[in-house]
């Protein structure tokens, strides 16, 4: 084969490469993206199946992975809704700044944070402080807290979980942003609420932290206090929604600046009656 | 006409073939490319041999050294549980069994292969986890042991079928000789085939970790993802794929953390690059040997 013909072949070869990948790029009709916050992720589903049943048009895809995961999809663009159980952070709001993504925040439901032992295990309540020193490493054995001699197994939400970081600031670092407590290296990090549920209800020496949602009554929910002098309170509706119970949170919705008309009909459906009774309806806490 | 077809289907097996290789380098490029960002703002032995990882906290702390050792002992207790498994079902499987049960037993081992990974570990967690609990009394059962015992599982099918594979090519004669000269069966298969077959066998073994050094879903659901130095394989761990996986969404593209990931990335594909290179070397040295014979 003469040069000519090698020539044309690479020619050949680079005409198919590239057919290759622009077939890959064609989109066609985009559905809705909502990415982020576990927690969330059902709620937002269900959202969805209301919304669609109610306007049988415009298709929604919702993705989990994180809070974390879904600011990182709005910064780089892939989501149209970014679902957090967290505030967005004063460095990821700058580095959206920085790539033109002007986060806008909203609230769309209320969650309290429900510290779940075994059933049978003796503790009743606990202060933010006892937590503390429960996940910081600092009290090891149940014995401290008035129970058996038995070591004690913390379980928390892995890192790219908004409700990890929610607790990490609001009970292991006791609610003030300079506090330099961490997390114990000895507490098991679980890939998902279901995983910590699964271990407390067959583990009675652990102890773990869950969404309002994933509660049910295989496992024990702890009564819990800001500091000694109380009120010790248990999560639920009303708790929760007067913002009472001490591990309360926000359930967030973030879109790059206001959205376009599509998208802002779905999160005017979901602040609507019926899109606050599927709040209810999924165990979380409505806003109105 | 026909000429122009038989041009564009050879170049199509053309771009086939040197297509895997083309997007090897072009994930090592992209995961050097992110991955080496980290050491401008991090020293390498501090990121080797660190023993802290808190990538999320002010300032971050970014030390794999507890992530190696967690992907160590999990690898470690999975390859004293397969190994010896693994022979011993490949000698039976080739040497003893009988005709039909080998068929059985083979495609048994095969379909072992085929669970996915994500349901060894929910199984694992369901079962495995509370039992190891309750037989050696442990707060938690949810540690390198379990991970250690789903991966073996794993790792088995790989294991077993390229021992069986090199126990099938010692040459007929080694072993007809061997009994000729009065050896007895397990003498044969002890001081004749398992020597005969070491080089496929040691290509086994190290295949077999390349297969749980990678292996992600399964321990990340099994053991605890504790970042702690272990001293013992009944302490929870973390391992790098696990801190990869667990991590990879909320890290912000850009930020140091997000450049972490890659740089572990890299630390496994230096390790499942070796572990390749050594047992290549092994399965080459034994098909030399044996054609030579």
């Amino acid at each position: 084969m003469n040069w000519h013909g090698k020539l044309l072949d690479l020619a050949v070869v680079a005409l198919m490469v590239m057919l290759f990948f622009a077939a890959g790029c064609g989109r066609g009709n985009k559905a809705i993206q909502v990415k982020g916050s576990d927690t969330m992720v059902n709620l937002a589903e269900a959202w969805t199946e209301g919304y669609m049943e109610k306007y049988q048009a415009n298709a929604l895809a919702v993705t989990g992975g994180g809070s974390g995961a879904g600011f990182a999809a709005l910064i780089s663009g892939t989501t149209d809704i970014a679902l957090a159980s967290r505030e967005m952070h004063q460095k990821e709001i700058l580095l959206a700044n920085k790539r033109r993504v002007f986060p806008k925040e909203l609230q769309v439901a209320s969650d309290g944070i429900v510290v779940v032992v075994h059933p049978s295990n003796q503790t009743e309540r606990l202060t933010i402080k006892q937590l503390s020193d429960i996940f910081t490493g600092k009290i090891t054995n149940w014995r401290a807290l008035g129970g058996p001699d038995r070591k004690i197994v913390a379980l928390s939400r892995e890192r790219n979980s908004g409700t990890h970081v929610f607790f990490l600031e609001s009970v292991v670092k006791l609610g003030q942003k300079k506090n330099p407590n961490e997390f114990a290296a000895e507490v098991l990090m679980m890939p998902s609420s279901q995983a910590i549920v699964e271990e407390v209800v067959s583990n009675p020496s652990a102890i773990g932290y869950i969404g309002l949602g994933y509660l049910n009554n295989r496992q024990k929910a702890l009564a819990i206090a800001k500091d000694e002098n109380g009120p010790y309170l248990v999560p639920n509706l009303r708790t929760v929604k007067e913002k009472r119970y001490p591990i309360s949170r926000s359930l967030l919705f973030y879109t790059n600046g206001t959205p376009e008309t599509r998208v802002q009909s779905f999160i005017d459906y979901v602040l609507s009656p019926a899109g606050q009774a599927v709040v209810k309806k999924m165990d979380f806490v409505p806003i109105k | 006409m026909n000429k122009w077809i038989e041009k564009i289907i050879e170049k199509l097996i053309f771009i086939s073939g040197i297509g895997s290789i083309v997007f090897v380098l072009l994930i090592l490029f992209f995961l050097l490319k992110e991955g080496l960002a980290l050491f401008s703002s991090v020293n390498v032995f501090a990121f080797l041999f660190g023993t802290n990882w808190y990538p999320i906290s002010e300032p971050p702390q970014f030390g794999i050294l507890p992530l190696i050792l967690g992907s160590l002992w999990v690898t470690l207790g999975a390859v004293v549980i397969a190994v010896p498994l693994g022979i011993g079902s490949a000698l039976y499987v080739a040497e003893v069994a009988p005709g039909w049960l080998k068929e059985v037993l083979k495609s048994g081992i095969e379909l072992l292969a085929a669970i996915p990974s994500i349901v060894l570990g929910f199984i694992g967690i369901a079962t495995l986890a509370p039992f190891l609990k309750n037989i050696f009394n442990l707060p938690s059962g949810l540690t390198a042991l379990a991970g250690s015992i789903m991966l073996a599982f794993m790792a088995m099918p790989t294991i077993v079928s390229i021992i069986e594979d090199s126990i099938n090519s010692v040459p007929k004669s080694y072993r007809e000789g061997s009994l000729a000269l009065g050896a007895t069966r397990w003498q044969t298969i002890y001081r004749v085939i398992l020597p005969a077959a070491s080089s496929g066998i040691l290509a086994a073994i190290m295949l077999g970790i390349g297969r749980v050094v990678g292996e992600t879903m399964a321990v990340l659901m099994i053991t605890g993802n504790a970042a702690i130095l272990p001293t013992s394989i009944l302490q929870p761990v973390r391992t790098l794929t696990a801190t990869i996986a667990a991590e990879m969404g909320e890290a912000v593209s850009g930020s140091s953390h997000y450049y972490a990931l890659f740089a572990i990335g890299i630390v496994l594909f230096v390790i499942s690059f070796l572990i390749n290179l050594v047992a290549d070397f092994f399965l080459n040295r034994g098909k030399k040997r044996n054609r030579k014979r």
